[in-house]
């Protein structure tokens, strides 16, 4: 996790709250680091959290994961981390025949309406195991990315569904939190994704959302963070605040800093 | 104006404003946007209809039931209806506990009242219901819920109906929207500018014009509204009024003005592509020795002058 957008959003691992659906998106550049901080974030807080990751592979998240601080194999082995891999699921799926249903059913139906066998892998994974003692603070639904299933052929009212279904037991029943990427399409007129990203916005209590420069690409700059708080729990914060910070991302962490004041331009 | 006489104004200007939103019943469109929502309206509304002694029936998809009554008392709670729709809206638990035909038939079983209590009927939000409901079917729904007190037949013993819409503007296209407009007896578009939120109110009385108002408010912690002037507009000038302006066309390397003479030499002089007077008359005498044009031509030897085929490629 970064340490710097951790004092952004004013949350530390065993700090943050419950019950939360953070909304990540980007537009013109790459907004993935921001999975990654979530990722190590929610492990580092002792969180069971599901993972369903249809862009990357393990080794990949693994990979950075180890940068930051966290161990994926780790917690994948002692069952903090429910790790759906899309990739290897996809050719599973078409290529051998299963006997009960798999999450990514719709691969194999032309007419598939619904993600209801997802959002069944998701509650399974993330439901209390009555182990007698809680092994784990609360559970967390971390999704990389959605707009790829539009891209599969699922209409924007079906993911917004399977966000609902998963809000209403991750954050609402389990008091849990949830984390998803949707891509931004921008000029492309792209009305399925914009319904997606619209109708997920209006459910966020957090949106993060990462522009690529409007000047274009920049070694020192790579790009500015616009952070929107949706309603605040603490009455005293003003409603619907928004921040915009510009970072540089390294190695092993994400530097951040205000508009203009980067360290490479003063 | 004394401060007491000041605060009842101002509450008298509050209730003013709920309750012209509520008075003439109908439809009425909350449109709000990612970042000016509004929920905290329609929760201020509902919570003004409870305290009027309205039935308040809520019909919640988009927020659970404990995140929707946050912020009321249990006064305001025990009179609120609510139909939840948010755990299992479309039955995929595959129990017996959803309402038979979802959010769209708990709406319709609304028409069939036979109240006079006046009735405010909250949907959390229409969005949901317009992203997943045919617009026609949500459209004539909505008709029949909102009109039924206009009904010619025992029009004296049903009580009033308003229906407050919760409507995300960014996710619905023109059509929809504007079926829902036409339909929609008063419309509040939430926007505001530097922290400050505005509604830009469009009421649509019978038999007037229709009315708009922009209102500048502010909810409170327990929803109710406190009315506001709106930003103030006067910006102060950066400029130090000690510093003298600089004029930044002193030491040009170019020049910027133009003297007298190059300013008539400018002025008289022809563009290359005017027709004036003079090309006119030129073109129409035409100079000596230039009568008609000829053209000298002399032909090849392969040269084939067959009008009939001049391209030399018909097979006949």
């Amino acid at each position: 996790m970064f340490v710097e957008l951790n004092n952004l959003l004013n949350t530390t691992p065993d700090t943050a709250e419950q019950g939360k659906l953070t909304l990540l998106c980007d537009a013109k550049t790459d907004g993935s680091f921001l999975v990654h901080h979530f990722l190590s974030f929610y492990l580092k807080a002792n969180c069971k959290v599901c993972f369903v990751a249809l862009i990357q592979s393990f080794s990949h998240y693994s990979i950075v994961g180890q940068k930051l601080g966290v161990s994926l194999t780790m917690a994948r082995e002692r069952g903090q981390l429910v790790f759906l891999e899309g990739l290897k699921s996809a050719v599973d799926i078409v290529f051998q025949a299963q006997k009960e249903p798999h999450p990514l059913q719709f691969l194999r139906e032309a007419n598939a309406g619904n993600l209801k066998p997802l959002f069944e892998f998701v509650r399974e994974a993330l439901k209390p195991v009555d182990s007698g003692e809680a092994q784990w603070t609360y559970p967390v639904l971390l999704v990389d990315d959605l707009s790829v299933l539009l891209s599969l052929g699922m209409g924007a009212v079906a993911v917004l569904d399977f966000i609902h279904y998963c809000r209403a037991t991750v954050c609402w029943e389990l008091k849990g939190n949830m984390v998803v990427l949707v891509h931004d399409s921008g000029d492309a007129e792209d009305e399925e994704n914009d319904i997606l990203l619209n109708g997920l916005s209006h459910q966020s209590h957090l949106i993060l959302r990462a522009e690529g420069l409007a000047t274009g690409f920049c070694r020192d700059v790579h790009g500015q963070l616009r952070i929107l708080w949706r309603r605040p729990s603490q009455p005293t914060v003003h409603r619907d605040q928004s921040f915009t910070y510009q970072y540089k991302i390294q190695d092993k962490s994400v530097s951040f800093f205000a508009k203009g004041m980067s360290p490479a331009v003063l | 104006m004394t401060p007491s006489e000041g605060a009842r104004a101002g509450t008298g200007r509050e209730l003013e404003m709920l309750d012209s939103l509520l008075a003439l019943g109908g439809l009425v469109l909350l449109r709000d946007s990612v970042e000016w929502e509004g929920r905290s309206l329609l929760k201020a509304l509902v919570k003004k209809s409870a305290l009027c002694g309205e039935q308040v029936h809520i019909l919640g998809c988009e927020v659970s039931e404990e995140e929707f009554r946050e912020g009321f008392d249990s006064d305001i709670n025990n009179r609120l209806v609510y139909h939840d729709f948010f755990r299992d809206p479309l039955n995929w638990s595959k129990t017996e506990e959803a309402f038979p035909g979802g959010p769209l038939g708990a709406l319709r079983a609304m028409c069939k009242r036979t109240d006079p209590v006046p009735v405010t009927i909250a949907l959390d939000s229409l969005s949901w219901l317009l992203l997943r409901l045919p617009c026609t079917t949500l459209c004539q729904a909505l008709h029949a819920v909102s009109h039924q007190d206009s009904c010619p037949g025992d029009s004296s013993s049903v009580g009033k109906v308003s229906v407050l819409g919760l409507l995300h503007e960014e996710l619905h296209g023109p059509g929809p929207m504007g079926a829902l407009s036409n339909l929609a007896q008063t419309e509040v578009t939430l926007g505001g500018t530097m922290g400050q939120a505005s509604a830009h109110i469009l009421c649509r009385r019978p038999r007037q014009c229709p009315t708009d108002q922009t209102q500048w408010f502010s909810i409170l912690p327990d929803f109710s509204l406190d009315l506001q002037e709106g930003p103030s507009v006067e910006s102060q000038p950066y400029s130090d009024p000690h510093i003298p302006p600089v004029d930044p066309t002193t030491h040009l390397t170019f020049n910027l003005h133009l003297s007298k003479k190059e300013r008539e030499a400018r002025d008289s002089l022809i563009l290359p592509f005017q027709f004036s007077s003079e090309k006119q008359q030129a073109l129409l005498r035409p100079r000596p020795g230039q009568a008609t044009s000829h053209i000298f031509y002399e032909p090849d030897a392969y040269d084939d002058l067959d009008q009939e085929d001049p391209d030399d490629d018909l097979d006949i």
